[in-house]
């Protein structure tokens, strides 16, 4: 394993930009502080005296919790910037706001924005480190490495693992993310959904694609599924939940043809009884309370790695 | 850097003895194994602390505890580290309250590695008490500490490095004092 690397970049935007044996060394790092989640006192002085704040152009909970925990357990100290009341809201641009953050001597900026490449601009203007916590569609690069994380927990490697990816891919940043790090970790991936909701050309990012869920399932090592946002950008496609369900839905019929141990993921928070039945959810086959903890561990080495970067290339 | 090797102190056979001999006086000191748990730096203090428990079971006939270490998330040198220091997991599968630790390393130099060593397993419990084992004492402390248990005090100059290599990660058994050429004075 590559274990003598070492880490180079300031920030982390996107798994397009990131080589396989940078990919496998975060998912080492990270197999490393999954340890310090495990222990009684589960904090280590990694991060002490530096600051990351938590820079949120849309609502989030799970991930922003998930962040703020990974950098209080390497005892840094966190900020939350709520955009609503911030401001933004006055009309501040983003790398005014980048650089106002800059100016507070902050070392890591997490940041979700509603549109894509949004941290790809920061992270060009300002010295800090930038993370990407999900920009529009475009990649949610730490969902993406704790999914692999869990799989290869699971399953002990990535490699040549049959992965279907399952839902809304026109409007996931999370599948764009998986497809990019599975595929360059030799994974072979599918992506299904209706019609409508698989963009035209994702064959070019090395998938297979197709609109029949029976295809998807048949002999999958595991399934990650997709959240349809039928609140947002899902509906305009797909307008019937109910249909959804009758063609989409993972049930436990569905499970029933599919591998044995088939690993069963999803990125949350579920739509019980659209996505998949609560059968399904809470089966023995589902890994997505696990997925949460991994989490943690994952973003405290996407954090440490980043901090120590950008000290080396000082 | 590169090395030029100016003594060998230890070969196989004498480093197995300089061992044997520490396990003598860890069972000579505590009287029994019950309660003591042997962790080792990462990574060669691991290594020698798994010989450690060999021989301590075969004098005390029952196996001590055994862990390793990893202490690159406590080094006070993280921010000025040049080359960044790899993350490795710490493997210390029982609870270390009330337990009597032998604190596993290979050369003890300046302290620092056995003052973060301290902090790590300090987060992990209270033992009863900790004591520290090291093959080599090259001198140069920066800090009060002092070990247990010595292997070997070889008197060294700032100039000249202790190269512990070990069979499981360097594929021989031996310690070599070195000389550091004059460029890139990184020491280990």
């Amino acid at each position: 394993m590559s274990q003598k690397m070492v880490w180079a970049k300031k920030d982390l935007l996107g798994l397009e930009y990131l080589s396989r044996e940078e990919i496998e060394f975060i998912l080492y790092t990270a197999s490393s502080f999954k340890e310090v989640t495990t222990r009684q006192i589960k904090k280590v002085p990694a991060l002490r005296g530096k600051t990351v704040v938590n820079l949120f152009y849309e609502p989030s909970t799970r991930t922003r919790m998930s962040f703020e925990l990974a950098a209080k357990r390497l005892s840094a100290d966190v900020i939350n910037m709520a955009v609503e009341a911030s401001s933004v809201r006055k009309g501040e641009t983003l790398i005014d706001t980048g650089r106002n953050i800059e100016a507070l001597k902050i070392d890591i900026i997490v940041m979700r924005h509603d549109h894509s490449g949004a941290p790809n601009i920061l992270a060009r203007n300002v010295r800090s480190s930038v993370v990407n916590a999900g920009d529009g569609w475009h990649e949610h690069p730490t969902q993406a490495l704790l999914d692999m994380f869990t799989l290869k927990e699971k399953l002990g490697t990535i490699e040549g693992l049959k992965v279907s990816i399952i839902g809304d891919i026109a409007h996931s940043r999370v599948a764009r993310s998986n497809i990019w790090g599975l595929t360059k970790l030799g994974a072979k991936v599918t992506v299904c959904a209706p019609p409508m909701l698989i963009p035209e050309g994702i064959e070019k990012m090395g998938v297979r694609t197709t609109s029949d869920i029976a295809e998807a399932l048949d002999g999958a090592d595991a399934i990650n599924v997709l959240r349809m946002q039928f609140e947002r950008d899902s509906a305009v496609a797909f307008p019937s939940r109910m249909e959804y369900f009758k063609q989409y839905g993972i049930t436990a019929e569905r499970l029933a043809k599919c591998k044995k141990d088939i690993v069963v993921m999803h990125p949350g928070p579920i739509n019980r009884g659209i996505e998949m039945s609560s059968e399904v959810a809470d089966g023995g086959n589902s890994v997505i309370l696990e997925q949460v903890t991994n989490g943690i561990a994952v973003r405290m080495a996407v954090l440490y790695l980043v901090a120590h970067a950008k000290e080396a290339a000082k | 850097m590169t090395l030029k090797e100016k003594a060998r102190i230890l070969d196989k056979s004498s480093m197995d003895k300089t061992l044997e001999r520490i396990a003598h006086e860890i069972i000579e000191h505590f009287k029994s194994i019950d309660d003591i748990a042997i962790i080792g730096i990462k990574t060669r203090g691991a290594y020698l602390a798994e010989r450690l428990a060999v021989k301590l079971e075969h004098l005390a006939g029952k196996r001590p505890l055994v862990g390793a270490l990893d202490i690159t998330l406590y080094r006070d040198d993280l921010t000025q580290a040049s080359e960044q220091p790899v993350v490795h997991a710490t493997e210390i599968g029982f609870a270390i309250d009330g337990k009597r630790v032998v604190l596993v390393d290979d050369v003890l130099f300046t302290g620092r590695t056995i003052r973060c060593a301290l902090d790590a397993l300090i987060d992990f419990g209270r033992p009863a008490q900790i004591q520290l084992a090291v093959l080599v004492d090259r001198g140069h402390r920066e800090l009060p500490i002092r070990a247990d248990y010595v292997g070997k005090n070889v008197p060294t100059s700032l100039k000249e490095t202790v190269e512990v290599r070990i069979e499981e990660s360097d594929g021989k058994d031996e310690v070599v004092v070195c000389d550091k050429e004059a460029q890139g004075m990184i020491t280990r």
